[in-house]
């Protein structure tokens, strides 16, 4: 059947069956930012966000029932060719070692920071429980975190100014 | 993996997703969040025929308080009910539950109303909706039905839901100033099943008695249980060290788990009874009743 998808702002067309996994989908569209690591709804580097403030795990997700909503990967976190604060922030704090579960972290880390903008340690830990780091990197990845929060936090121009 | 074929349904009214429940019977699945179902059907547990989409019908996503119920529609995710403030400062049982449902991303698109009707033996929502005397509401063709929990959750992975009915909403009774909960859960990892899990609900009468008692306990027997015993124990008394202990030891007589990576059968029935015992004790003490 055909879907439309509108995946980082812009509408595909997509061939699927209805049984196709939304993380199909998006890598079949040529999006292989978002991975694929354990399919079975446990690691969480597929994680996608749906609607600008909910989190979904794109491999429990069927691709037809994305249709009407707003998907936004990695690949839609950097603007006007800038890394989005997240991604500088993992970048700054070294927030990766072999970054298999990096694009996962960071849509499951926006999605925490749009309902908490200013989580403490212990709720970004909680927050990206169910996303997993086989490195086992999480001390960066929370400073990466919380770095992010800061940038985030500053009036809009302040950043440039440094 | 992928899952095995399937004709999917996209209702657009509850009408027409009942028709297409009752023109395809048991061949047909809801698909509401889907966050148990899809993970079955990937490793080939579940394949139904036909999978009716509930996630565009209008009106199933309120959460709100009405007649002495908060009433959970069937669209309702865990995420709603766990960032809910009026749900954090009344319903102490179903706030501590929305908290540790899975992982926080798999809690954004399940629903409550789905766990309860997967009813999978691990399940958590079972273990609250029986501690706080939860009701169902099935719609079927020719109008709906309210059920208790107890006659809802039937068996392993199965309700009395029938054919060409589905579960629209569950309704929990508003808790009073004299009513509190908990919900102690022990997980190998976030995301894992329960190793055992204890839902406890306790309303005090104005003497300090106890006048109603829930205890609901899930991953250590076929399904999710309610552990009448205890709850009897519990009723009309005065709450102390002793009769928590006493209540909490009747697990032991039901409790049947599965030995698995988990843990041995006796650890997990001795874990589900030290979980009641925490949990009667720290829904007692959110009522500034302290007993150890």
């Amino acid at each position: 059947m055909e879907i439309t998808l509108k995946i980082n702002g812009v509408e595909k067309k997509l061939n699927v069956e209805p049984r196709t996994l939304l993380a199909h989908a998006i890598r079949d569209a040529g999006l292989t930012g978002t991975h694929i690591g354990c399919d079975s709804s446990s690691c969480g580097v597929c994680t996608v966000v749906l609607d600008g403030k909910t989190a979904v795990k794109s491999c429990t997700m069927f691709a037809v029932m994305a249709e009407g909503h707003e998907i936004t990967t990695i690949e839609g976190m950097a603007q006007g060719g800038k890394l989005h604060p997240l991604q500088q922030a993992f970048y700054d704090q070294h927030g990766l070692q072999c970054g298999y579960c990096t694009p996962g972290m960071i849509m499951a880390a926006h999605v925490l920071l749009q309902h908490n903008p200013n989580p403490t340690e212990e709720e970004i830990r909680f927050g990206l429980s169910g996303n997993l780091c086989r490195c086992t990197g999480y001390q960066n990845i929370v400073k990466a975190v919380q770095q992010a929060a800061q940038m985030l936090q500053q009036p809009a121009g302040a950043a440039a100014d440094d | 993996m992928i899952p095995a074929a399937f004709e999917y349904k996209r209702p657009m009214s509850l009408e027409e997703a009942i028709s297409h429940l009752a023109e395809h019977g048991y061949d047909a699945r809801v698909l509401a969040g889907g966050q148990s179902l899809i993970p079955a059907m990937r490793y080939r547990l579940a394949q139904p025929s036909v999978l009716v989409d509930i996630n565009k019908l209008p009106n199933l996503g309120y959460l709100h308080e009405e007649n002495g119920m908060l009433r959970i529609g069937a669209l309702v995710r865990d995420t709603d009910v766990e960032f809910n403030k009026n749900i954090q400062s009344k319903y102490h049982l179903i706030s501590d539950v929305s908290m540790v449902v899975a992982d926080p991303i798999v809690r954004f698109r399940g629903t409550v109303v789905g766990s309860l009707c997967h009813n999978d033996p691990s399940g958590d929502w079972a273990a609250a909706a029986i501690a706080a005397r939860a009701q169902m509401v099935i719609q079927g063709k020719n109008g709906s039905r309210v059920e208790s929990i107890d006659q809802f959750l039937v068996d392993s992975f199965a309700t009395s839901i029938g054919e060409g009915e589905m579960a629209v909403e569950a309704r929990f009774p508003t808790p009073n100033s004299l009513t509190s909960g908990a919900y102690e859960k022990i997980e190998r990892k976030v995301g894992d099943y329960a190793t055992a899990a204890a839902a406890v609900q306790i309303e005090l009468n104005p003497d300090g008695t106890i006048k109603e008692a829930g205890i609901g306990i899930t991953a250590v027997a076929h399904m999710a249980l309610r552990v009448v015993e205890g709850e009897n124990l519990l009723r009309g008394q005065k709450p102390t060290l002793e009769l928590i202990r006493a209540a909490a030891e009747e697990v032991r007589k039901i409790a049947d788990p599965n030995p698995d990576a988990r843990g041995s059968a006796e650890y997990k029935k001795d874990m589900a009874r030290v979980l009641v015992g925490r949990g009667l004790i720290k829904a007692l003490r959110r009522l500034n009743v302290v007993v150890a």
